[in-house]
Parts: structure tokens; C-alpha cells; sequence
């Protein structure tokens, strides 16, 4: 599935009904040289638009925000070692967490790459 | 996620050239000495003190005698002399230059304020001896603290607050003990600003209240229409600072707190920027229910490098009986502590630290009070008005003032007229370094892209404030001019280079560490 | 003025420079009611040589801990100060400062700070240590606040053995928070209630050693029982000079060591400023919830090594309503003072003052218990200890007083209403065997 983009800065990909999200790029050269990723207990169950994680850098803080209904599967333990994976490789490497979502439908509502551009433009 | 705008480059750019490093074969520069840490210096078998030899009596440990290793390094007194000296040579400090660090009121700190804190009386006496042994020292207590009444026109003091944002949460504690008492607990909504400084927020939370922003109107003042739209019967209160962090006088302050109090709530005033009105306003004529009052910005008490600070509260009728304990009476003719709840008339909320309050920062500061006086002291907020003013006047040409019109005793610029040069409020404040003067604020008030907020206090002289005027006229027009490079290099004439604050962070080092090959040298 | 640079000339030619015709038109924003007529009603200026004179008046009124034989302590001790220390802190350079926020003209601060949080993991016998807090008091406050933030539990046990303005203290930064405070029997006595207050609900457990009493505690026990049921242990000292004698709380299993250094460096000042230690154990999960400044070392863009402060995210100017703490300044000037005597004593001037310091009380408890009617409660204790009179201990300390000895602190100040005849009393290396003696042949007199 190609990918898709909040209002927020978060991109989401899925596979199934297993959802990466992680921030873009955009956000993440916003926010400077990351230091921290703050990410959920596996199992926990977020609503959309429900702060999930945070994100830190030297001068910065920011909340994420959840695109979808679902539960967390998996997070990226990377991230607590290299946590300039969000910096370097912010749309793969750099994910954050995998939900499993509940409602598919949710997706629909979500920007595609063009309208992200023009977004942020 | 919440986009932020605060995120900015945390160690140097690649490829930026900086011009090296030519070292010498010391690793001194002519007066610049280098000077390694204690730990690489001394050894745990040298000291500086001369002490007698313990008789050697049996211990009364209770055989918790200490085994584990301290490995703390000692030095002679000529060598801790020559560390500290040299350290101290890397600093930059008020009696050295201007530090035009918009809200941190950084004033010359007069010697006088040094001598008397260290006179016998107020250095060497204990906080817990009898009340007949410390009468003098009580009385300083309650003198400062009818200085601070008279100047803010306040019927009360909370003195005990170790520093401002300790101030902040004595006052919005008062405020939350207040309203339980008044049966009014469900309100738990405290305004503020945007534009506040960060202790602001943390402090409401720290009472149990959550905050609520408002957003600033196009003159940088509180948006009048959204701050009444916010007002409900949850209202707390609202915590603003005035003159506010855009160094504006807020014009509305008397219907803000006519409003805020028929809402059922209390103001908490930020006292940071005192100095702008000192002596010429009274925070109890704007309907002011808390404020704290930063010892160490109006009232000239040092910085010291990052502290100690003050931060007696004044506090209004409605508040004053929820004080914290301890604070000072006077009775039959002799002063008193009160020091628990029970010794007390009024409902303390508690005690906030232990003692009484940084005694060693009011004797500074009465000093300081008594120095000025009335007159003084507003002249103390006359001048700190005018040459703020002053450089606004004179730079405004060259730099863009984020608001129109006067500003008070601080001058907020913002980073547009740096648009397309390349060069960042970051690197324009680098290079101030390389001229020889401390950055002003950057970045902060949050409201304004790239803030600059300028603060040059009362004792910058019309000379010093023309040479700095020169100076950053000079800068901008570089900037615009298209001299990137020296910008992205600076400071390149300070002791050392841009910093890399990210490795820092996600490599933390916290403290020397001993490894095989950092051992100190024990003694032969 | 003589702090006020300005002549008339120059303010009128500003206020041109400006375009306004005087100062009242750069203050036209304040409502007209607010604007005073006049002065406000408080003396006016005067020069140094007033200025001194009042505050020596005022000085002259107390009675200072050199003058008299002094046994006071209780949460802060007189010990003596190098010359060196106050001259050093006196440099304009340490003096006018400011925070080191622009770390290129900061490294003085920034490393001093640095060799500071080392030497305060050293005593503690800790890992890490964060650049000061206010006091001991607020160090423990936050350090409570920190392990119900690191062990998602909302209850803080406290050993009523800590000092009551710790206790005080904890209690009210934690009263509108969602953490529970609780606090066994004070009482001259073991931890055993501690330990039997520990559930799977306790965030931390505090004790106090030595305690407020003087007495000496093994935290091995207390540990273990804490660790067991995933509680945090919060080691509180007020007497800093105790550990270059007394077992650090890190090789007895705490997790956070809070406490005063004013012993270090930093004089009586009637209570404040004081310099707060707070240092823990180098685990992930602490380090990020740890409150106040620290500094930690990088290199600059030409690889030299060099100082910043760092790991701020934590902090209110960042994270604002969701910071760990609303702390802004530390202790500044004092962690300095604090440093630099440290650094003249090195381990082996530490431990050679901490064994006179032992000596001295020891000599003090033979004297005082030799006494007819005072019995030394304490078995075990560092420079402090507690004793038992027959008579209301706050009677005597003033009947001392009124005969010059400042005989040390009734606990029924710190425990209004109890432990009526137990009297705290401290002793230091500034104790002559003559003090002692005139102490005790004083307290006789008095009983």
C-alpha cells in the first residue's frame, strides 16, 4: 500500500491489518538532531488521534499523535541505541511503531504524498 | 505529531570551515591557560588543608565504617587557587561586559551587598539557636519584607520561596489552597499565555491545575477576546507576567483581573520583570493576587553562575492566611517564627523547604533597598524603561521589532530581517560572542520566529549602550550582505568552538569516570 | 545614583533618540488609576557608609556561632571554611555569571560544575549526580516525586526519623499531586516499621542516616525489602561530611542519595542559601526523570573536549507542563563553594575531618552523659546525637543562652509537642575540649 500522511507529520503504511507509523522527514529536520524516542508498552490500545509517543531532541520535545484506531504490536527497539535512525532514514529505518488496527476505514481519511507535499509546502 | 518550532542545529553544520585550532606546545595561549579537570590534577593523597591528627579514639559507628572507595583528588592551595583561577578566566561575567538577556535583569551586582551578607551576624548564626539570639536576623526578615509590601502594595509576604519558580508554586499553591477551602475545588483550569516562560506551565501542574494557552493578539498583548471566551466556572485563575515576555505592558491588566475575579478566580503575576515598573507601579493596584519577585533579577542579588536565587511571594488578603509556615512575627516586642501549622492563626499550606529562606540573598537585597530607596528605585525602572528604549530607537532600521510602538525595559526583536541571508538568530548570537558580548535571549518568547528579546538594565551607560548599538548595527548589515560564512563559523574567537550539544545528549558523560588508563597518581 | 550611570544630558538625549519628550510617555500603557503621585512611601537613597551602618546595627543584634560555644545543628552544621573558598567564589567571573546556557563563554562554570557532580557521585557512592538543588530538603521532595515517576506508583513511605522539614517539605510538593505520602513513628528507634510499611503499592521508601536523631543506619535491610516488592530506596543525609567516615548509601543498596552540603563549603547564613546533593544510580530509566541541571561533556567543531549542559529536555523551558520538575535555577555560587572545599580537602583532608568530627562528639557524649540526669540516647552516631534530660529540653537551650552556650536544638522545635526532654546536640571540628567543657559545666548548672 503506498503511504499515507496526517495533517500531524506522521506517515502510516500498512501491510494487512498491521500499520507501521513513524514521523516524515519534514518533521523530523523540524525538530533537529533526535536524542530520544519515547514509545508504548506493546499491547497498549490507542484511539486516533491519542498521544503514543514522544519524541526529543537537544532543544525539543514533541508529542505524536496516533493516525488510527489500534493496538500496539510492536515497537522498534532501535531507536533506544540509534535514535538518529528518525534523523537519517525517517520514513523506514526510523519507524516507530506497528498497530494493529481495528478499523481500515480510518486510512480514507488520511493525506497521499502530493497533498502531504502541499501541505507542508 | 505536535510540530514544534524551538528544534535548531545543536552542534555545527558539516563542512563549516572554523579556521582550526593552532595549538601551542602547552596547550596555553597567552593569558588563556588550559587547565585539565581535578581529577587529571590532583590525587587522592594531596590536600590543602592543614589538620590536626585525630587522637585515634575508638569509633562509635556501630560498625558502619565506610569501606567503599571515595577516590576524591585533593590540591595544595597554590594549585586550587591557579585551578579555579584559570577556570574562572573562561567565563564571561556582568563586570566584564553587557549581558542583554531580555527577562534575566542581569544589573551590576554592587560589592556593598557582599560585605554586609558576610558580617558575623546574618553569615554565622544558625537558623535554629533562640529566638533571643537572633533578633537582628529576624528583623532583616521582616524589615525586607516590609520593602517588599510597600513596593508592590501588598498586604503579605510568603518569605521562605528559595527561588522564583519556587516563588511561582508558593503562590499558585495559596491560590489551589484557597480554592479547596472555599469548597471551590473543581476548578482546576489555570490560563496562560503562549507567551509565558516554561516554569509558568510546569508549576500549574505541579498544584494539581491544568492549563489552558491563550493566544497573544497582534500588539503581543492577551488576546481579549479569546481570554474571555476561555473564562468559565473551572477557572482558577491566570498566571501572567507584566510587563509580559514581549517586554509589553499589558494595557487590559485591570479588567484581566476584574474578569479573572468575578470568573472566580486568582491572579498569579510572574514577578521576572519587576524592574520595568519598580517604584512607579504597584502589582496591588492591578489587582494582583500572587507574585513572586525574583531577589536575584530586580534586587541585584548575584547570579552566581546559575544560582542561588530568592523568590518571596507577596500575596493578597484573600491569600495571605494560606502562607507557608515558617514567617516571621512580631510580638510584645520581640520577633518570633512561626514554624509549624499549629503555632499558626491562618491555614499554611505547608512548608516549602527547610528553614527559613536564603537569608544570604535578603541581607543583598536589603542592602541593595536601602542603597537605592524610593528615588532610586524608580529611577532604577526609568532607566531600565529608557535604554531598552533607546536601542529599540536605534536599531529598529537595521533589525525588525517583533511589535509596534514603545516597548518597557526590554526589546523584542524577531528574525525576519535575516529572511534569505542564511544566517539564523542561532549564528547572529554566535557571533556576538566573537564581538566580545553575551547573546541576548534567543528563542524565547515562543510567540515570534527566531525571538531575540533584548534587556540591557539600568546600570548600561549610554556609552556601553552605543558601542553595543554599533556592534549589532554592524552585524545585521553583514548578515544582509551576504557574510554566511562568518556567522556559521562563530564564535571562533571565545575558548572554544560551537559545542556539539547532540553527542552530549545522546551520549551522555555525565562525570569523570576512572578507566586503567586515567588513574590518578598516588603519591610516592 | 552610583549604580545608576546616566546624567540628565544623556537621558535627554535618549529620549530624543527615542522621540518622546520624557520618561512618563514611555509608561502610558499603565491603566491611569495604577499611576502613583509621587514616591512610594519608604526611605530615601543613601550612601554605603549609612547603608553599612544600619546592617551592622541590625547584625550586632545576634549572637554569632563563633562567639559563643556552639553545639547547634539539627540540619545544618558550623564547620570551619578555607580562606581560599570565599575568595575564589568572590571572583567576578564566578560572582556575576550567569547560567550556562552559551557554553563557549561558560566552560569555567560548566566544568566546575562537571567536577562538582563527580565528586557528589563519589561521596554518595553513586553513579551519577545532577549540578544542585535548593536544599536537602527540596532534593528530597523531588527525588520522592522522581521514583513515583521512574515506578509508576503513586505512595512515598517516609522513616519518621528524617528530619521533619524534609518530611514537610515532600509532603507539599506532593499534596495536589496524585502521590501519597506516609510517614511512620518518629522516634529515637530502628526501621522496622519502615520495612513493615512496604507494599506492592510503595514507589520509594526515605531514610534518613544519620538520621535526625544522629543515630546510624544500616540501609542493607531496608533495601532488600524494598527491592523485593520493586520499591525504590531514597538514602537522606543532612550532614555530608558523614560520609568521608560513614558507609555511602549507594554500597548500601539505595537506588537515589539526597541531602545537604552545606557543611562543604558554604557557611550557616541563617539558613540559606544551602546547596542541594541529589545523585542516583546510572540507570536509563532514572536519568531521565532526574531533576535539575546537568552538565556533561562533548568536544567543540574542532574536537577539543568541552563542557554544555545537557539532557534538557527534561527541564521547564522545554518541556514546560510536562517537565519532570518546574526547577529553574540550582545552587549556583554554593555548589562552587561547595567544589572548591572539596577539592582543598581531597579524600584524605575528607577523612581526616570526618574522624575529628566523630572524636569531637564522642568527647562531647562522655562529658554530657557524665552528667547527673542526661543519658545519650544513641548507640551509634556520627557528629550528632541526642540525649535525654530530666527537664523540658527547650527550657534549657534558652536558660543556656541566657549564659552564652549555644547548647544545640530542642526536638520538640522540629517535633512540636514531643520528645519534650530530648536535646539534639552537634559537634564539629570549630569544638575545643574548653567548649565542651564549658558546655557541660553549663548544662549541670542549668539542670
Amino acid at each position: 500500500m503506498t503511504v499515507r500522511y496526517t495533517e500531524d507529520h506522521e506517515w502510516i503504511t500498512v501491510d494487512g491489518d498491521i500499520a507501521t507509523v513513524g514521523i516524515t522527514a519534514h518533521a523530523a529536520e523540524q525538530l533537529g538532531d533526535v536524542v530520544f524516542v519515547e514509545l508504548p508498552d506493546v499491547g497498549k490500545t490507542v484511539s486516533k488521534g491519542d498521544e503514543f509517543a514522544v519524541v526529543e531532541s537537544v532543544k525539543a520535545a514533541s508529542e505524536v499523535y496516533a493516525p488510527v484506531d489500534g493496538e500496539v504490536v510492536e515497537v522498534n527497539g532501535d531507536l533506544e541505541a540509534e535514535p538518529a535512525k528518525v534523523n537519517e532514514d525517517a520514513a523506514g529505518a526510523g519507524w516507530f511503531v506497528k498497530f494493529k488496527l481495528s478499523d481500515t476505514s480510518q486510512l480514507d481519511g488520511l493525506m497521499d504524498e502530493a497533498a502531504y507535499n502541499a501541505h507542508i509546502a | 505529531m505536535g510540530m514544534n518550532t524551538q528544534g535548531r542545529p545543536t552542534r555545527m553544520a558539516e563542512n563549516i570551515a572554523t579556521g582550526g585550532y593552532a595549538d601551542t606546545t602547552s596547550g596555553s595561549r597567552g593569558l588563556e591557560q588550559a587547565e585539565p579537570l581535578i581529577y587529571e590534577r590532583g590525587s587522592t593523597e594531596q590536600t590543602g588543608v592543614d589538620l590536626p591528627e585525630p587522637k585515634g579514639t575508638a569509633l562509635r559507628l556501630g560498625g558502619l565504617e565506610r569501606k567503599s572507595v571515595l577516590g576524591l583528588p585533593g590540591l595544595s592551595e597554590p594549585e586550587t587557587m591557579r585551578h579555579y583561577v584559570r577556570l574562572s578566566r573562561k567565563n564571561y561575567a556582568i563586570d566584564l561586559g553587557l549581558y542583554p538577556l531580555g527577562s534575566c535583569t542581569m544589573k551590576h551586582n554592587p560589592r556593598l551587598n557582599e560585605k554586609v551578607a558576610r558580617m558575623p551576624g546574618f553569615a554565622d548564626v544558625h537558623p535554629l539557636q533562640p529566638a533571643s539570639t537572633v533578633q537582628g536576623a529576624y528583623e532583616v526578615i521582616d524589615l525586607l519584607a516590609h520593602w517588599l509590601k510597600t513596593l508592590t502594595g501588598m498586604p503579605a509576604v510568603a518569605m521562605s520561596p528559595k527561588a522564583g519558580a519556587h516563588g511561582e508554586f508558593c503562590g499558585m499553591m495559596a491560590i489551589r489552597a484557597k480554592l479547596d477551602a472555599d469548597g471551590q475545588s473543581h476548578r482546576r483550569r489555570v490560563l496562560v499565555p503562549e507567551s509565558a516562560h516554561g516554569t509558568n506551565p510546569a508549576t500549574a501542574v505541579q498544584c494539581g491545575f491544568v492549563c489552558d494557552e491563550i493566544p497573544a493578539d497582534a500588539t503581543g498583548r492577551v488576546d481579549m477576546e479569546a481570554f474571555k471566551a476561555k473564562l468559565g466556572d473551572d477557572v482558577a485563575g491566570i498566571m501572567l507576567t507584566n510587563p509580559n515576555t514581549c517586554g509589553l505592558f499589558e494595557r487590559d491588566i485591570r479588567e484581566i483581573a476584574d474578569l479573572i475575579h468575578e470568573a472566580g478566580g486568582y491572579f498569579y503575576c510572574d514577578g521576572a520583570n519587576f524592574n520595568a515598573i519598580v517604584g512607579r507601579v504597584r502589582p496591588g493596584d492591578l489587582g494582583v493576587d500572587a507574585m513572586h519577585i525574583n531577589l536575584h533579577k530586580t534586587f541585584s542579588t548575584p547570579h552566581g553562575g546559575g544560582g542561588p536565587g530568592a523568590g518571596p511571594t507577596v500575596l493578597s488578603e484573600a491569600l495571605a492566611p494560606f502562607a507557608p509556615v515558617p514567617y516571621t512575627v512580631h510580638r510584645n516586642g520581640v520577633f518570633e517564627m512561626v514554624e509549624h501549622e499549629g503555632q499558626s492563626d491562618g491555614q499554611p499550606f505547608g512548608r516549602m523547604a527547610a528553614f527559613h529562606g536564603q537569608m544570604g540573598m535578603f541581607t543583598r537585597a536589603l542592602t541593595y533597598m536601602l542603597s537605592h530607596g524610593s528615588d532610586g528605585l524608580k529611577q532604577v525602572a526609568d532607566d531600565a524603561v529608557l535604554n531598552a528604549n533607546y536601542i529599540q530607537a536605534r536599531l529598529k532600521h537595521v533589525m525588525t521589532p517583533a511589535f509596534e510602538g514603545t516597548c518597557m525595559h526590554e526589546a523584542l526583536f524577531d528574525d525576519r530581517f535575516l529572511k534569505d541571508t542564511g544566517v539564523t538568530t542561532l549564528d547572529f548570537a554566535k557571533a556576538m560572542i566573537d564581538e566580545g558580548y553575551h547573546p541576548m535571549t534567543m528563542y524565547f518568547p515562543l510567540v515570534v520566529h527566531g525571538a531575540m528579546l533584548i534587556e540591557p538594565t539600568e546600570t548600561e551607560s549610554k556609552s556601553g549602550l552605543d558601542r553595543f548599538i554599533d556592534t549589532l548595527e554592524a552585524l545585521a548589515e553583514a548578515a544582509k550582505a551576504g557574510e554566511t560564512a562568518r556567522f556559521q563559523a562563530a564564535p571562533v574567537h571565545a575558548p572554544t568552538k560551537r559545542l556539539d550539544e547532540t553527542r552530549a545528549a545522546r551520549q551522555p558523560v555525565l562525570r569523570w569516570t576512572p578507566t586503567e588508563s586515567n588513574e590518578m597518581e598516588a603519591a610516592e | 545614583m552610583r549604580y545608576l550611570p546616566h546624567t540628565d544630558t544623556d537621558r535627554k538625549a535618549m529620549l530624543d533618540a527615542i522621540g518622546v519628550a520624557s520618561m512618563d510617555a514611555l509608561f502610558t500603557d499603565v491603566p491611569e488609576a495604577a499611576r502613583l503621585d509621587g514616591l512610594i512611601d519608604l526611605p530615601k537613597k543613601q550612601g554605603e557608609l549609612q547603608v553599612e551602618r544600619a546592617m551592622a546595627a541590625l547584625s550586632a543584634k545576634n549572637i554569632s556561632a563563633s562567639s559563643a560555644p556552639f553545639f547547634v545543628g539539627a540540619g545544618a552544621y558550623k564547620h570551619h571554611i578555607p580562606s581560599t573558598v570565599d575568595h575564589l567564589i568572590q571572583r567576578s567571573e564566578f560572582l556575576t555569571a550567569y547560567t550556562p546556557y552559551q557554553p563557549e563563554i561558560s566552560q569555567g562554570t560548566l566544568q566546575t560544575l562537571f567536577e562538582f557532580q563527580t565528586q557528589v557521585a563519589q561521596l554518595t557512592g553513586m553513579d551519577v549526580a545532577n549540578a544542585s538543588m535548593y536544599d536537602g530538603s527540596t532534593a528530597c521532595a523531588e527525588a520522592v516525586m522522581m521514583a513515583a515517576r521512574v515506578t509508576r506508583r503513586m505512595k512515598g513511605v517516609l522513616a519518621g526519623n528524617v528530619h521533619p522539614h524534609y518530611v514537610e517539605a515532600t509532603k507539599t510538593l506532593a499534596k495536589y499531586s496524585d502521590v501519597s505520602i506516609e510517614v511512620t513513628e518518629p522516634g529515637p528507634g530502628g526501621l522496622d516499621a519502615l520495612i513493615a510499611a512496604i507494599d506492592e503499592e510503595t514507589a520509594c521508601v526515605v531514610v534518613q542516616t544519620p538520621d535526625v536523631f544522629g543515630q546510624l543506619h544500616d540501609l542493607r535491610a531496608i533495601s532488600e525489602a524494598a527491592h523485593a516488592k520493586g520499591a525504590l530506596v531514597i538514602a537522606a543525609f543532612t550532614e555530608v561530611v558523614s560520609l568521608g567516615l560513614v558507609e555511602a548509601p549507594g554500597a548500601m543498596g539505595a537506588d537515589i542519595a539526597v541531602g545537604e552540603g552545606q557543611s562543604i563549603g558554604v557557611g550557616l547564613n541563617f539558613g540559606g542559601p544551602y546547596v542541594g546533593l541529589f545523585a542516583c544510580k546510572d540507570d536509563r530509566r532514572f536519568i531521565r526523570q532526574m531533576p535539575g541541571r546537568l552538565a556533561g561533556e562533548t568536544v567543540d567543531a574542532d574536537g577539543r573536549r568541552g563542557y554544555v549542559l545537557t539532557l534538557s529536555t527534561r527541564e521547564q523551558h522545554i518541556r514546560r507542563d510536562k517537565a519532570t520538575s518546574n526547577i529553574c535555577t540550582n545552587a549556583g555560587l554554593c555548589s562552587l563553594a561547595f567544589t572548591i572545599h572539596m577539592t582543598l580537602l581531597g579524600e584524605m583532608g575528607l577523612t581526616q575531618l570526618a574522624r575529628i568530627n566523630h572524636e569531637t562528639a564522642c568527647d562531647l557524649a562522655d562529658a554530657l552523659g557524665a552528667i547527673e540526669g542526661v543519658d545519650v540516647i544513641n548507640g551509634a552516631f556520627f557528629n550528632e546525637f541526642a540525649v535525654r534530660l530530666p527537664r523540658p529540653a527547650a527550657e534549657v537551650v534558652d536558660q543556656l543562652a541566657k549564659v552564652g552556650v549555644l547548647g544545640g536544638v530542642p526536638a520538640s522545635r522540629l517535633f512540636p509537642g514531643q520528645f519534650e526532654d530530648v536535646l539534639l546536640v552537634a559537634a564539629t571540628e570549630t569544638n575545643t575540649l574548653d567548649d565542651i567543657a564549658i558546655f557541660a559545666k553549663a548544662l549541670a548548672g542549668v539542670l
